[in-house]
C-alpha cells in the first residue's frame, strides 16, 4: 500500500499526555479527540495537518499512558502513518490494533525534515523523500504483526479467529 | 534458568518453555479497565460479536480516574461502565467502596504470585510487586482479553536491577525507582521486564515494592517484578483467601537466571530524589533541588497512596502546619487506606495541618479534577508522571518525589530535604 504526504517532524519522547491531554479523555469519539491532537506541544498542529500527512519522530514515540485515545486522535487527524526511530510498547500495540501504520527506522533522521514530501510503501517499508530525492528502508514487521495489519486491526483479526473455531 | 517472566508466560501459554521475542497467546487471570479506558473497550467488545465475557470472575472495572464524576461527559462514561458490569456480572467497585485501581486490586486479594494480569492502564505493572506478570495495554487489547480470556504477547527479555546495601534514612522505594529511571532514561528498559532485587529490596516493605513496580512503565518497561519472599507471603495471606504455598515456592529463586543485563547500585550513595519537569528521568538528589517554590503538594495516588506512605507524611506533618503559600492535597489510595489512616489518627493530623483530604481518585495526577494547576503553578507530587500539561495547564510544572520529601516540602513551601524538617 502506497502513502504520500507532508512530514510533521517531532523529537524524542513525544508522550501521550501531549498527544491527547487527559482533560479530553471524558469523550472517546475519534472526531472529537482529533480536535485536540498535539495541543500542548504544537497548538497549530490540528490546523496544519492534512489528510495523508506523515508524522516523523526520533526515539520513544508515544511513551507514557496506555490511552488508545492517542493513536485514535492521530489517525482521526488524517495522519497516514508514523515513522520513528523507536516506539513505546503500549502505543505500538494500540496503533497496530486500530490500523494506524507505524514504521521503525533506526538510522539518523537527518534525511527527513519537517515539510518534506514522502512516499511510503507499507508492504516493502521503502520511504522515498521526494523533496530531498533520498530513499531509505524501514524495518520489516514480524510476520505475526503483519497478520493483524493485513486484517485491518485486532478486532477483525480476532473475529476471523473466533469464526474458525 | 529461565526468568520469572518467561516461566510465567510459558505456563500461561501451555508451553514447556518460551523464547525471548517469541509471539505467544497468553491466558490471563485478570483483565482490568477503568472509567476512562473501559468505554472504548466495551465498544470494541460489542464489535467482536461476543455476548459474554470469558469469565466474569476474571474481569474487573474500577471507576477511579474521573470519579466521583467531574462533569456530565465523565458521568455518561461511568454510567456506561456501570451498566456493562451489571449486564455481565463482572467485578465492580463503586465510589465509596473502591480505591485507585492499583491500590485496590492487591488490597482486595485479586493479585497472586505467578498470575498474568493485563489492564487498560499503563500502571498495571504495579502488581509485579507480588511476583505476578502484570502489564498495561490499550482498550482494544483488553476487549479481546475480556472476550477470549487470551491476548497476544511478545516474550520480553529481563534486565536485573540489584540494589546493594541498606537504605539510608528517608530513602524509600520512590527514591530508588526515580534514581533508576534517572540513570537509564525513560526508554532504558524499553520492551523489557525490570526485575528488582538485592539486599535493599529484601528489606523494602510491600508498599515500597508497589511503588517501584508502579513506575517500571516510566522506564519503558513491559513489567516490573519482584521475586516472592516472606514479605510477599505475608501480604498475600493477609489479603487473599487464595493463598497457595506451592505457588510461592516456584517464584522464590532466581539463582543462575539468564538476564539480558544486570545493573547494580549501591544504595548508601542514593539520596532522596526529585524528578524535575517535564520528564520522569530528569532526576537529581533533593539536596541539589535549589529550593524551588511550590504552589501545591500532592501526597498519595497509586504510586504512594498506601498506609505506609500516609504514615510517613504524618510523621512530618504532626503538630505542624503546611506553608501558608501552598495547598496540600492528601490522596489516600483506597477506602480501606483512608479508614485505617483515620483510625490511626493520621487524617486528624492532616486536617489540623490544613491539608485537603480527598476521597480516593486519580483526579489531579492526570489533570482531571481535585487539584488541577493553573499556568505558572508548580506542584510537587508523589505521583508518577510529569510531562507537559500532566496536571493541568501546559504552562504548569510537576516535580515528582516520595512522601518524605513531599511532606517536608509542604511545610517549608519549597522543595525541601526531609532532614531540613526532621533533624
Amino acid at each position: 500500500m502506497q502513502l504520500k504526504g507532508k512530514v510533521h517532524k517531532f523529537g524524542a519522547d513525544v508522550n501521550t499526555d501531549v498527544i491527547i491531554p487527559a482533560r479530553y479523555l471524558n469523550v472517546s469519539e475519534p472526531g472529537e479527540l482529533a480536535k485536540h491532537c498535539m495541543e500542548d506541544i504544537d497548538p497549530k498542529f490540528t490546523a496544519k495537518v492534512k489528510f495523508g500527512d506523515v508524522i516523523v519522530a526520533t526515539t520513544n514515540f508515544g511513551c507514557g499512558s496506555s490511552r488508545e485515545h492517542a493513536p485514535l486522535a492521530i489517525k482521526a487527524c488524517g495522519v497516514s502513518c508514523i515513522i520513528a526511530q523507536s516506539f513505546a510498547r503500549i502505543f505500538f500495540r494500540n496503533a497496530i490494533n486500530i490500523g494506524l501504520p507505524l514504521l521503525e527506522y533506526t538510522e539518523s533522521l537527518d534525511v527527513i525534515e519537517d515539510g518534506d514530501i514522502l512516499e511510503v510503501d507499507l508492504s516493502t517499508g521503502v520511504i522515498k523523500n521526494i523533496t530531498k530525492n533520498k530513499t531509505v528502508m524501514a524495518n520489516p514487521y514480524p510476520e505475526f504483526m503483519m497478520d493483524i495489519i493485513d486484517a485491518n486491526g485486532l478486532i477483525e483479526y480476532t473475529k476471523h479467529r473466533l469464526q474458525e473455531i | 534458568m529461565r526468568t520469572l517472566a518467561e516461566r510465567i508466560l510459558a505456563a500461561h501459554s501451555d508451553k514447556r518453555k518460551v523464547n525471548i521475542n517469541e509471539f505467544v497467546n497468553v491466558k490471563v487471570d485478570m483483565v482490568l479497565s477503568n472509567d476512562v479506558t473501559a468505554p472504548l473497550a466495551i465498544k470494541e467488545f460489542r464489535r467482536l460479536g461476543v455476548s459474554k465475557v470469558f469469565d466474569p470472575k476474571k474481569v474487573i472495572m474500577v471507576p477511579d480516574h474521573f470519579c466521583p464524576n467531574k462533569d456530565i461527559q465523565s458521568a455518561e462514561q461511568a454510567k456506561l461502565v456501570r451498566e456493562f458490569t451489571k449486564e455481565q456480572g463482572i467485578n465492580y467497585f463503586e465510589v465509596g467502596r473502591m480505591g485507585i485501581e492499583h491500590v485496590l486490586l492487591p488490597e482486595q486479594g485479586f493479585v497472586l504470585p505467578r498470575q498474568v494480569i493485563v489492564g487498560a492502564d499503563s500502571h498495571t505493572c504495579t502488581y509485579g510487586a507480588l511476583g505476578a506478570f502484570a502489564t498495561g495495554m490499550g482498550s482494544t487489547d483488553v476487549s479481546v482479553a475480556m472476550a477470549t480470556g487470551e491476548i497476544w504477547m511478545r516474550v520480553p527479555p529481563t534486565i536485573k536491577f540489584v540494589y546493594h546495601g541498606k537504605l539510608p534514612e528517608w530513602v524509600g522505594g520512590k527514591d530508588l525507582i526515580l534514581y533508576t529511571i534517572g540513570d537509564i532514561g525513560v526508554d532504558g528498559a524499553l520492551y523489557s521486564v525490570m526485575e528488582f532485587g538485592g539486599e535493599a529490596i529484601d528489606g523494602l516493605p510491600m508498599d515500597g515494592r508497589f511503588t517501584m513496580a508502579n513506575m517500571a512503565i516510566e522506564a519503558g518497561a513491559k513489567a516490573g517484578m519482584f521475586k516472592v519472599d516472606d514479605k510477599t507471603e505475608e501480604y498475600v495471606k493477609e489479603h487473599s483467601l487464595q493463598y497457595h504455598p506451592e505457588r510461592m515456592e516456584e517464584s522464590r529463586s532466581d539463582e543462575n537466571t539468564e538476564y539480558s543485563k544486570i545493573i547494580e547500585y549501591d544504595v548508601s550513595k542514593i539520596e532522596p530524589q526529585v524528578a524535575f519537569p517535564h520528564i520522569p528521568s530528569n532526576t537529581r538528589p533533593v539536596s541539589q533541588a535549589g529550593g524551588v517554590e511550590l504552589d501545591q503538594v500532592l501526597i498519595g495516588g497509586c504510586t504512594n497512596g498506601r498506609l505506609g506512605d500516609l504514615r510517613m507524611a504524618a510523621k512530618f506533618l504532626q503538630g505542624k502546619q503546611i506553608h501558608s503559600n501552598l495547598r496540600c492535597i492528601i490522596l489516600p489510595g483506597s477506602q480501606k487506606v483512608y479508614l485505617d489512616a483515620l483510625r490511626e489518627g493520621l487524617i486528624e493530623i492532616f486536617i489540623e495541618a490544613e491539608a485537603v483530604v480527598s476521597t480516593p481518585t486519580c483526579g489531579p495526577c492526570l489533570g482531571g479534577h481535585m487539584g488541577v494547576l493553573a499556568a505558572g503553578e508548580r506542584c510537587l507530587s508523589t505521583t508518577n508522571r510529569n510531562f507537559v500539561g500532566r496536571m493541568g495547564s501546559p504552562k504548569s510544572e510537576v516535580y515528582l518525589a516520595g512522601p518524605a520529601v513531599a511532606a517536608a516540602s509542604a511545610i517549608l513551601g519549597r522543595i525541601a530535604s526531609p532532614e531540613e524538617v526532621m533533624h
